[in-house]
């Protein structure tokens, strides 16, 4: 398989009055066109990767790495310049929530027709197909009158929609989907899954689906990186996670309420403190 | 060694009683606090200012009344003057010392009841919504509505000339924006998840006004407090500049400069020494407020 | 007799043009030591129910009994000594300046208990907090000893009915499995009646005893939990969220 990405020993350290704190610590992998997914809880470092690979680390973030190699180029020796020529144009990020990601004062149709034309050196009535063509790319109907709303109008599901229209703009070889279901309801998570899904293998782009919802991943994903306190500890077939080794892993699996296993009480995670100890588990092919 | 354990005590995350967890509260604010050197400046300045007001009869070199005619509008650095006499030939460091008791005590007053006040109105209109709301913003209206010098000019004018009724012409200008605040914070506290647990104890209106919202109002009005003490002292200033507010012989800053106008071509330091001052104490204020604010924000915390 | 009673509920927002009806002609019971499940997407109004029955949605028309007892507009101080409620978001529950001391030392001050220390001791080992816990600040504390505290302030004025909006949908699974079992062991010991809001159906599966499924402010089914786990649910739309959580 083709490599698009190769992150190798990512770290992102916060040096702080109490001393330097690492929430990423000596991560690798890479990348093909395939959907990996990266679960863990809260602190575990998994959205810091996924920043750290745009290099979004804010200050007083530091990010260090052997090499971030998108398709040859490190993006380690970027300037800060080139990375902008980057983000969104070769590497495009899906949020978690669309209400913070659009412009609140700007009709819908006008964003897409900017990042549209930003990319794309079209007239103003092209670009107005183009958006066109893109909200009904993400099964949105009705989408001229789509184009004239504000982004408050949008429910949760149809701002997450228009939010990865948009990211898919410029073509980009790799997306990166920060949590981009949690905020929306079971029956609409589906159907946003399924654009990105369709999107990604028409256009046989890399994604990186970060998530905290293992049953989601294991669905979703083809390779799933399972991070505890900055580091990966264990890396496995989507379609085997519930085969999954790591006591870690097994006791994510475990503390899940299940509907056709009802129990008394649910397990605990017990935490072993080795676990953050050991080295990262390599998850470059 | 003392020392050391006594930091691990307040920087402990598991305090042991109440006092101890206070404390510790406390002075992790003063070590963020103590980080911005800029804010340390001001907090300096401060101090010294009300050490000076403090032991003015002691620092003084000379009585800030007593005129010398033979004497007058002596420049810099004179034998013993050494910044000089005015007009009547009365020592100026002196009348400077003396002066800052007066700033201080006009800064005080303006800021225990102008904030206090806002703080009553603007919580209570917020948190009881309604017409309760309409009545009290809109008299808060109409007193944004008044140029304030104006307001302040009216005043005075009416309760006769001198520093109390200064002070009060400006705690009367100045309470609204502070109202304003108060009220706008109270919105959004109003509606968290907090406050309708505390509602579900059965606690009265009083109670969660007092208790809950003014604790989270306080900080922000600390700082809007401590920004605004540059304009309540020229505030001051302007109305003793005016005569209308400390009275001579009285040293105040304000009123030295309206004295030394006269004499502003040929004797310059006599309003620009006590301009010096009030540029001084008003940048202290400025500092200290901009620190107060990264430390106070509850919305910055960790 | 049942614990709580609603017949035909409305709860509605704001007035005239701008009226929004979030709860429609919603009936159901809860048996006295049972546990209650309303499950729905967002909007449904599954939430806004919770809100009504504590008195901090004040728009609303139908019955609601607790515990005998027919509420009116205005809640007598002796309703909070019967019900209370846990907060969805652990972070938004608890007042940022006040630590985990003052909000039970109050809660237990304002139901007018006198050996308050001895309480709040008692309060904080209930929940598995333990006492280094009892200065300590919201933002020393992680999620789930949040939630902990929140869950001990609601215990605080023994309550007969705890009304539970979402409680772990904001913690991790490792967490929420810790809180889950936390409030089985609680309802256990204390004889408590639950209610419980949530999103997932696996977590009301695992808690409680019947269920209503939501959708646009009605309740469009009543089931047993037995059903559920069979997936035998009747109308097409429970049968829809069934589908999509599995």
């Amino acid at each position: 398989m083709e490599t698009l990405l190769d992150v190798e020993d990512l770290w992102v350290k916060f040096p702080s009055r109490q001393g330097v704190f690492d929430a990423v610590r000596g991560v690798s992998f890479t990348l093909g066109r395939e959907r990996l997914g990266i679960v863990g809880e809260s602190g575990s470092g998994k959205s810091m990767t996924g920043r750290a690979i745009l290099r979004l680390i804010r200050s007083p973030g530091i990010v260090e790495a052997t090499q971030i190699s998108l398709g040859g180029d490190d993006l380690m020796k970027k300037t800060e310049k080139e990375m902008r020529a980057v983000r969104g144009k070769r590497i495009s990020m899906v949020m978690q929530d669309p209400k913070f990601s659009l412009n609140p004062v700007m009709t819908i149709g006008a964003q897409i027709i900017e990042a549209y034309r930003q990319h794309n050196k079209v007239s103003h009535a092209d670009a107005y197909a183009k958006a066109l063509e893109m909200l009904e790319a993400v099964s949105i109907r009705d989408a001229e009158r789509v184009m004239r709303a504000y982004p408050h109008e949008m429910s949760g599901g149809m701002g997450q929609r228009i939010m990865i229209a948009m990211m898919l703009i410029p073509n980009p070889e790799i997306l990166i989907a920060d949590e981009p279901t949690s905020a929306l309801d079971v029956s609409v998570q589906r159907q946003v899954l399924d654009i990105m899904d369709k999107l990604v293998k028409d256009r046989g782009m890399g994604l990186i689906f970060i998530s905290h919802d293992l049953n989601l991943v294991a669905d979703f994903c083809d390779r799933v990186l399972i991070m505890y306190a900055g580091r990966i500890v264990e890396i496995c077939k989507a379609d085997k996670l519930n085969e999954a080794k790591h006591p870690y892993t097994r006791g994510l699996l475990n503390s899940l309420p299940r509907l056709d296993a009802p129990r008394d009480h649910l397990e605990v995670l017990k935490r072993d403190p080795a676990w953050s100890e050991a080295p990262s588990v390599s998850g470059r092919v | 060694m003392a020392e050391q354990s006594l930091r691990q005590w307040l920087l402990t995350d598991t305090p042991t009683s109440r006092r101890h967890a206070k404390l510790s509260a406390l002075y992790h604010g003063w070590l963020s606090f103590r980080g911005n050197t800029m804010a340390m400046i001001g907090l300096c300045i401060l101090l010294a200012l009300v050490a000076v007001a403090l032991f003015a009869p002691l620092l003084a070199p000379h009585d800030p009344f007593v005129q010398d005619l033979g004497n007058r509008l002596a420049p810099l650095g004179t034998d013993s003057h050494v910044l000089g006499t005015d007009s009547l030939g009365r020592d100026i460091l002196s009348r400077l010392i003396y002066g800052s008791r007066i700033t201080l005590y006009i800064v005080a007053l303006v800021a225990l009841i102008a904030p206090v006040a806002g703080l009553l109105v603007g919580t209570v209109s917020g948190y009881a919504g309604g017409w309760v709301d309409v009545v009290l913003m809109r008299i808060t209206d109409i007193f944004l509505a008044f140029p304030r010098l104006v307001l302040a000019l009216a005043f005075v004018a009416a309760m006769g000339a001198g520093i109390e009724n200064a002070v009060l012409a400006i705690s009367l200008t100045a309470w609204p924006p502070y109202a304003r605040i108060a009220r706008a914070e109270t919105l959004t506290i109003r509606a968290a998840d907090y406050i309708s647990a505390i509602q579900l104890q059965g606690a009265g209106a009083m109670r969660i006004i007092t208790r809950h919202i003014w604790p989270l109002c306080i900080s922000s009005l600390i700082v809007r407090v401590t920004l605004d003490m540059a304009g309540i002292i020229l505030a001051a200033a302007g109305l003793g500049f005016l005569g209308l507010g400390a009275q001579p012989p009285s040293p105040e800053w304000g009123a030295m400069i309206s004295e030394g106008r006269r004499f502003i071509l040929d004797h310059w330091w006599v309003a620009t020494m006590p301009g010096l001052a009030i540029f001084t104490v008003s940048l202290a204020f400025n500092l200290l407020g901009d620190g107060l604010r990264d430390v106070l924000d509850p919305k910055g915390g960790e | 007799m049942s614990m709580l009673e609603i017949e035909k509920l409305n709860v509605w927002f704001g007035h005239g043009r701008d009226r929004v009806d979030a709860v429609k002609d919603a009936s159901f019971t809860v048996a006295r030591g049972e546990s209650f499940g309303l499950v729905g997407e967002s909007g449904s109004g599954k939430s806004t129910i919770l809100r009504a029955i504590s008195g901090l949605a004040p728009l609303w028309s139908g019955r609601m009994v607790v515990d005998g007892l027919a509420l009116g507009k205005v809640r007598p101080k002796t309703f909070y000594k019967t019900v209370q409620m846990v907060f969805q978001d652990p972070y938004a529950s608890l007042h940022p300046r006040h630590s985990v001391d003052q909000v039970l030392g109050e809660t237990l001050q304002l139901h007018g208990f006198k050996d308050i220390d001895a309480r709040v001791v008692k309060l904080l080992d209930d929940v598995g907090l333990g006492q280094k816990f009892r200065f300590r600040y919201p933002h020393q504390l992680s999620g789930g000893q949040r939630q902990r505290v929140a869950i001990a302030r609601a215990l605080a004025p023994q309550p007969a009915l705890l009304l539970l909006d979402e409680p772990t949908s904001a913690l991790d699974v490792s967490v929420q499995a810790e809180i889950l079992n936390l409030l089985v062991d609680l309802r256990r010991e204390h004889a408590l009646t639950y209610v419980m809001v949530s999103h997932d159906l696996s977590v009301v599966g695992h808690m409680c005893e019947r269920l209503a499924v939501m959708k646009g402010g009605e309740i469009v089914e009543v089931m047993g939990v037995d059903t559920l786990r069979r997936m035998e649910a009747k109308h097409p739309y429970s049968q829809s969220l069934l589908a999509a959580s599995v």
